[in-house]
Parts: structure tokens; C-alpha cells; sequence
């Protein structure tokens, strides 16, 4: 008789298989068993944003009541959140769908989620060059290496290089597809090769650290 | 020797200032620079292009607004092409935030050329629980997307009334910020051999290079440049065109800046070796 810890064991060990299975055999009963499998993964993964929703407000509610270092964000954070959610259920209320153009919410969607998205990403630029002036330095073979055809790949992304010589963006081009793709496929082998060691040993039983 | 010792050791905050510098001005002055579409871009033209009036052309917003920059302008160049042959976009959201971004993009270009919802288009909107959507839809799309982007019950739409599942939809073309693209290929390539494209962000874009080069997908666009050169394949110069000056002119400083910084790096080593020789 499975019980205890066996029981959600046993759960990850069959739908491990049958999954496995059905990739192969998409037909009954193994595809309808796939099927419904991934309907409830649908379910699931809308519960696990609540979740995290949870997970989120304990640690920055925690960390108010303690006034841990810059506990001072944390307000804002937990400001920014009763935003957004009042003006999703008030959007929702009025338009019944907050994404609707005109709604509240997409007020907030354009007037802070986008600059402040954008500006995120686009902080990027600005710490890139900072590191390129600073850090990145030919101080070995492999260094000169990368930092060479760091800058050729640079100079041929953009349309300037033509102007340059046509040959840049050809160059770029082998780089990307050659050595680059050359170092990608074994990095990209050896990380699903991990993933399927990782994936037997959660189906078999011998990695048990979800449980804890 | 003092001067050079006093660049390599600049304050950050000049950098950034630079940085707005050589992004600002291209975008006001807008010089014009030659765009050279590339194969990859090439390909995802042709096969746009090859298709017959009245095919379906299933988009996939996997983006939100910070790589809005990089992915809107294609996304609205594919619209444009789209509708110019008369072909019928459906378009699905894998990325919540993304959603009001796909939405804008279609009625924005729909306007343009005068296309009916529901008729020429539909919009269907986010579902959670991408990789079971992606399978799902393999067998029929109404089990996911049982209504729209509005609620309505997409059997009430024209567009939809001979779409199940991947058999009608004659090209999948997948916006990606994130992974989202490996796992169209995984699932709607693999396994239901639907034929895909992909368009990702300058810095994802290598990450999908060998399932172009093997033929997983068809066609790739990367960043904003590729949207460029897809912008000049369809003859509609927008954003992406203007934005190339303002690229270039970073790149070519980023590139200036890690010479001379490296410069500066030699420069110092010496000292540092001839006073230790001393």
C-alpha cells in the first residue's frame, strides 16, 4: 500500500511515463490522458500567480513590519500593487476586460507600465557601454579573442558597417552562423541532456527536493 | 599620458550622458543609412508572400512593453503585409502584459487597410499555461480559445469557422522576447510540423540560429534591425528604418569606447612593467 510521501511519488512517476508515452503515441488512451493532463496544467498555472502573489506580499509585508535595509521600496512595491489591482477590478467592473482600450487600467498600462518597462530594458544600453569602457579588456588570448569579434559582430549588426565595407556583414554573418552556432549547439546538447538526467531522476523517485 | 590616465578612470555619468547623446540627436537629425535585408529576413518574406489570398496566419505576441521597441515595429510591418495579400491573422498572447500590444498593433493596421474584425482578423487574446495551449491547439483551438480578446464566442466570427487546429493554419509566426519560440518549435513544429517563423530581440536572436540553420523555422527576424529590413521588403518605411541611425551611431560608440579603454589598459600595464623593472 503506497501511502505518505510514496503517494505524490507515485503521482510524478505515472504521469512522468504516460506523458513520455504520449509524446510518442498521441492516441487513446495515452493522448486523452495527455490531454487532460494539461488541461489541469492550465488550471495550475493560473494558481500558481496566487501564489506567488502571496509569496511576494509576505516577504515585503516581513520586511516593513522588521525595517530590513530599504524596507522603504517595500512600500512602494505594495503601493504600486493596490494600484494595479483596484484599477484592473474597477476596469474589469466597467468594461468587463481590464485590457480594453479607454479602461483604467490601460491609463496605468501606458502611463507607468510601458515607460517603466522600456526603461528598464533600455538601461541595458547605458550599462553595456559602461562595462565595454571598464571591463572589457584584452588581457589574454581568449579575452582578445571574444573582445575582436565582439566588435565585428557590433559593427556589422547595424547598417553603418555597409557603408564601412560590404564584407563586415558578411563576416558577421559566418560568425553567427558557424563558430557561434558551433558553440551554441554543444552548449544547447549538453543542457538537454541535463534536463532529461534531471527529469528520469524526478520521474523515478531519486530527486525528491519538490517534496520538501 | 596624464590625460588619457583621467579618461580611462571617467565618471560613469558622463558615459551615460554621451550614450543620450549619440541616441538622441540620429533621432531628431534622422540620417539615412543603406538597409541590406539579410537571408534570414529574406525568408521570412518569401514565405509571407508565397502564400495565397485567404491563408491563415497564426501571430503570437510573446513580448511585452520592454522589448516593445525591438518587436512592435515588425509586428506591425507583418500586419501590414498580411493584409495587403489578404491574408487572415490570428493573433494569441503567451505574455499577459503583451496582450494590449498585439491588440493595438491590429487595430491600428486593420484601419489602415480597412479590415473587418472577425471577418479578415481575429484577436484571441491570453491564455495561462503556454505549453499545454501549444499542444492543445494541435488537436482543437477551441478548447483554449473558446472565445476572444472581448469574451465573445469565436464561432460567431467568419475567420474562425474552418480553423481547428494547426492543419489550418498555413504559417505560425511567433514574436519572442523570451523562450516562448523554443517551445512553439518543440510542440507546433515537432510534433504537428506546422511551419514557423520567428522574430526575437537583437539578443535573443542568436539562441534560434540553429533551428534556422536546420530548417525548424523558416525564416528569423532579430531585433530592430530586422524589422528594418523587413520594413524595406514591404516598402513601408516606419520606426525601425528611422531607428537605425540611432543604432548605429551607439554601436559604433560602444565599440570606440572598448578601444579606448583598452588603450588606456596598455598604456597603464606599461607603466606599472617599466616601474617595476626599475
Amino acid at each position: 500500500m503506497i501511502k505518505g510521501k510514496g503517494i505524490p511519488l507515485a503521482i510524478a512517476f505515472l504521469t512522468g511515463v504516460i506523458i513520455i508515452i504520449a509524446f510518442f503515441i498521441p492516441h487513446s488512451p495515452f493522448g486523452s490522458f495527455e490531454e487532460i493532463s494539461l488541461r489541469w496544467y492550465s488550471i495550475i498555472a493560473g494558481f500558481t500567480m496566487l501564489l506567488g502573489v502571496d509569496s511576494l506580499l509576505r516577504l515585503h509585508i516581513n520586511k516593513i513590519r522588521r525595517m530590513d535595509s530599504n524596507w522603504q521600496y517595500s512600500i512602494i512595491l505594495l503601493a504600486g500593487f493596490t494600484l494595479i489591482v483596484s484599477f484592473g477590478v474597477i476596469s474589469t467592473v466597467h468594461f468587463g476586460n481590464a485590457f480594453l482600450t479607454g479602461s483604467e487600467f490601460m491609463y496605468l498600462y501606458d502611463n507607468m507600465i510601458i515607460p517603466l518597462q522600456s526603461t528598464m530594458f533600455s538601461l541595458l544600453a547605458f550599462f553595456i557601454a559602461s562595462a565595454a569602457y571598464r571591463a572589457f579588456r584584452a588581457r589574454n588570448f581568449d579575452a582578445t579573442l571574444l573582445l575582436i569579434t565582439a566588435i565585428i559582430v557590433m559593427l556589422g549588426r547595424v547598417p553603418i558597417a555597409e557603408m564601412i565595407s560590404s564584407k563586415i556583414p558578411l563576416f558577421t554573418e559566418w560568425i553567427m552562423s558557424v563558430p557561434q552556432m558551433a558553440a551554441k549547439r554543444g552548449i544547447i546538447i549538453g543542457i538537454a541532456l541535463g534536463g532529461i538526467g534531471v527529469s528520469l531522476r524526478i520521474i523515478l523517485g531519486i530527486e525528491r527536493s519538490y517534496l520538501s | 599620458m596624464k590625460y588619457i590616465k583621467m579618461l580611462a578612470n571617467i565618471d560613469r555619468r558622463i558615459i551615460f550622458i554621451v550614450i543620450a547623446i549619440v541616441v538622441i540627436i540620429p533621432l531628431i537629425m534622422k540620417p539615412s543609412f543603406p538597409i541590406i535585408v539579410s537571408k534570414p529576413v529574406q525568408d521570412t518574406y518569401d514565405a509571407v508572400e508565397s502564400l495565397d489570398e485567404g491563408a491563415n496566419v497564426m501571430i503570437s505576441i510573446d513580448y511585452d512593453a520592454a522589448s516593445m521597441p525591438e518587436l512592435q515595429p515588425f509586428l506591425e510591418s507583418l500586419l501590414a503585409h498580411c493584409f495587403k495579400k489578404n491574408l487572415n491573422p490570428i493573433v494569441l498572447v503567451q505574455w499577459q502584459l503583451g496582450a494590449p500590444l498585439g491588440t493595438r498593433g491590429l487595430e491600428k493596421i486593420a484601419a489602415e487597410y480597412n479590415k473587418e474584425y472577425g471577418v479578415d482578423y481575429i484577436n484571441l487574446g491570453y491564455r495561462p499555461g503556454y505549453v499545454a495551449q501549444m499542444v492543445g491547439i494541435g488537436k482543437e483551438i477551441r478548447d483554449y480559445f473558446s472565445s476572444d480578446y472581448i469574451g465573445n464566442n469565436i464561432d460567431q466570427y467568419p475567420v474562425m469557422d474552418d480553423i481547428h487546429n494547426y492543419n489550418d493554419i498555413d504559417l505560425l509566426i511567433g514574436l519572442e522576447a523570451g523562450a516562448t519560440g523554443n517551445v512553439w518549435v518543440e510542440y507546433a513544429g515537432g510534433r504537428y510540423n506546422q511551419r514557423i517563423i520567428l522574430a526575437l530581440t537583437a539578443v535573443s536572436a542568436p539562441d534560434a540560429y540553429f533551428f534556422y540553420q536546420s530548417g525548424q523555422i523558416e525564416g528569423l527576424v532579430g531585433g530592430m534591425k530586422g524589422a528594418a529590413e523587413y520594413e524595406k521588403l514591404i516598402d513601408r518605411p516606419d520606426v525601425a528604418i528611422a531607428g537605425m541611425a540611432a543604432q548605429s551611431f551607439v554601436h559604433i560608440l560602444i565599440i570606440f569606447f572598448i578601444i579606448f579603454g583598452n588603450v588606456a589598459y596598455f598604456i597603464e600595464k606599461r607603466e606599472k612593467n617599466s616601474k617595476g623593472g626599475a
